[in-house]
């Protein structure tokens, strides 16, 4: 059958599945029959290759097969379930890379408390990390003495600290995640890099004596947020270690495969990060609440952040 | 051949053939996206200037984290595949099997443009997409995603003109013969000086009398199916 006779018996058809697809790409039902309309396309393209027909037919219904694909074969989203997904799902995921979260968390905290057992008492230290003026912004905050203590701050003020804390530390932590896919040492690399950051402010704020005002803020959303920095350093580290060790899959798929699984921890360490930052902005230097609170409810926090990672999702054993 | 396709076998058996997009739509691509994304924080600095113009610092850092991490991932999930960027271009975001692409693969494609940024303005990403067969960055290989051209829609089905079909005097291989079926349908784009110069290659087809063009567009419209006596 030459080209011309082929392309007239089939306009027919070709012309209704182009309707039925563009009422499916609107989101509208395509009535019945749609996968056999589309598996006769496919014959048809199958057909106009083999015998060679012109460029024009085969892009033609290469086309209209493509979006028949795409409809066919299109991935039903399961709909999302925040409740069970923060409380189950994420925790679960969590747990499954325990070993990656032990070994950033060594990374982060053991690096911070090193740095401030071994260089707590030398003064200097400090602004070997860190330049002057950061250094007398950071003792600015944090003295008791500095003007903005006692005076309440207002609402807008904290809202306007809560987009700053989003804006800022979901990304730090969004690219600590992504400079994982260098075999994981871009992760590795912002974790220690945080943990020393940490360790030294830590040491020399409490040098300067201002601990009693430092503990308080920093505690109640460091659950969240340190946590969560954590998590991303290990998703990253996830993400880039079968660059190293592939196992028996070839390197990209292996990436591909470990990227998917990242994905829950993802969107578990932004809601957690989001916290973090409500509370930051709106509890944390709220200067009406007492030290002692600050104290108690940074503790209750942290132990919540415990149980919740260590023991959502668990199915009990009977 | 151009060798920028990349082939999906499909469970019925099919190959589809996708036409995947260096980095020059791309980045063309991405530079209307800025501008789009530009676009928007000034309307909206102007609309939160006039109505709540003290909550305008946390409104716009929050609109500006939004746009920088998830104004791809929005388009790419809710609109097909498509940024207004992308869009304007002609392009498409997909996954490598063929399917549209989803949360997933979408966040995951995004996200990991702060690799590809390094060390600045995406020197990594371009690096990639110059090595990769199928033009994809670390997201895309990350993710499985690729960005392929969306095929324009023809405005009218090619016409071959109205010239007698001719039989061709050698037995065509197929290859040959979409060689010959597509200058047949693309002739009336091309000059008459151009359309005669590449007839001329063709030298087995068209004797030593008579236009070689003609000779040529007779034998397409002849592979075409065209009935003797004009145009279809």
């Amino acid at each position: 059958m030459k080209q011309q006779a082929f392309e007239q018996a089939r306009e027919q058809h070709w012309h209704e599945f182009e309707t039925q697809l563009a009422a499916l790409e609107s989101r509208r039902k395509a009535g019945t029959g749609f996968p056999e309309s589309y598996r006769l396309v496919c014959q048809d393209l199958a057909l106009a290759q083999d015998r060679g027909f012109a460029a024009s037919l085969v892009d033609r219904l290469n086309a209209l097969a493509l979006r028949g694909h795409q409809q066919l074969y299109a991935a039903r989203a399961a709909r999302a379930r925040p409740i069970e997904f923060l409380a189950r799902t994420f925790p679960a995921a969590v747990r499954r890379e325990a070993r990656l979260v032990g070994i950033a968390s060594l990374l982060f905290y053991g690096t911070a408390i090193l740095i401030f057992l071994l260089y707590g008492n030398d003064p200097a230290t400090v602004y070997r990390v860190l330049s002057p003026e950061q250094v007398a912004e950071f003792e600015a905050m944090y003295d008791p003495e500095a003007p903005h203590y006692g005076a309440p701050r207002d609402t807008v003020d904290d809202l306007s600290a809560f987009a700053f804390y989003v804006r800022n530390n979901i990304g730090i932590s969004l690219r600590t995640f992504a400079w994982g896919i260098f075999a994981g040492i871009g992760s590795l690399a912002v974790l220690i890099l945080n943990g020393l950051y940490m360790g030294v402010v830590a040491a020399h704020i409490t040098r300067e004596g201002f601990a009693g005002t430092f503990f308080p803020f920093v505690i109640g959303h460091g659950s969240f947020e340190l946590t969560a920095i954590v998590l991303a350093g290990a998703a990253g580290m996830k993400l880039g270690w079968p660059l190293v060790a592939p196992g028996r899959q070839a390197r990209i798929a292996a990436i591909r495969r470990a990227a998917l699984e990242t994905v829950p921890i993802l969107y578990g360490l932004i809601a957690m990060l989001l916290v973090a930052a409500l509370i930051e902005g709106f509890w944390s230097s709220n200067q009406t609440v007492a030290a002692e609170a600050k104290l108690a409810v940074g503790d209750v926090l942290w132990l919540l952040v415990g149980t919740w990672l260590g023991l959502g999702g668990r199915r009990r054993a009977d | 051949m151009l060798d920028t396709v990349h082939t999906v076998e499909t469970p019925e058996g099919v190959q589809l053939a996708l036409r995947t997009a260096g980095p020059v739509p791309r980045a063309l691509a991405f530079g209307v996206d800025a501008m789009v994304r530009s676009f928007f924080y000034s309307v909206a600095l102007v609309g939160v200037a006039l109505t709540v113009p003290h909550l305008a610092d946390a409104l716009l850092l929050l609109l500006l984290f939004l746009g920088e991490w998830f104004y791809p991932v929005f388009f790419e999930v809710w609109n097909q595949g498509q940024t207004p960027g992308k869009k304007t271009v002609g392009l498409r975001v997909i996954r490598q099997d063929g399917t549209r692409v989803n949360g997933s693969a979408s966040l995951l494609r995004n996200l990991l443009l702060a690799a590809d940024w390094i060390p600045g303005t995406y020197a990594l990403g371009l690096v990639s997409m110059s090595v990769s067969p199928g033009f994809q960055r670390l997201g895309d290989l990350a993710a499985g995603t690729l960005v392929i051209h969306v095929e324009p829609k023809p405005a009218s089905a090619p016409e071959a003109g109205d010239v007698a079909p001719l039989a061709p005097p050698v037995a065509l291989t197929l290859e040959e013969q979409r060689a010959v079926t597509g200058f047949a349908e693309r002739a009336r784009f091309f000059s008459d000086a151009r359309a005669d110069e590449l007839a001329a290659l063709a030298v087995p087809l068209h004797g030593p009398s008579g236009s070689a063009r003609q000779r040529i567009l007779g034998i397409g419209a002849w592979l075409l199916g065209r009935p003797s006596g004009g145009p279809a």
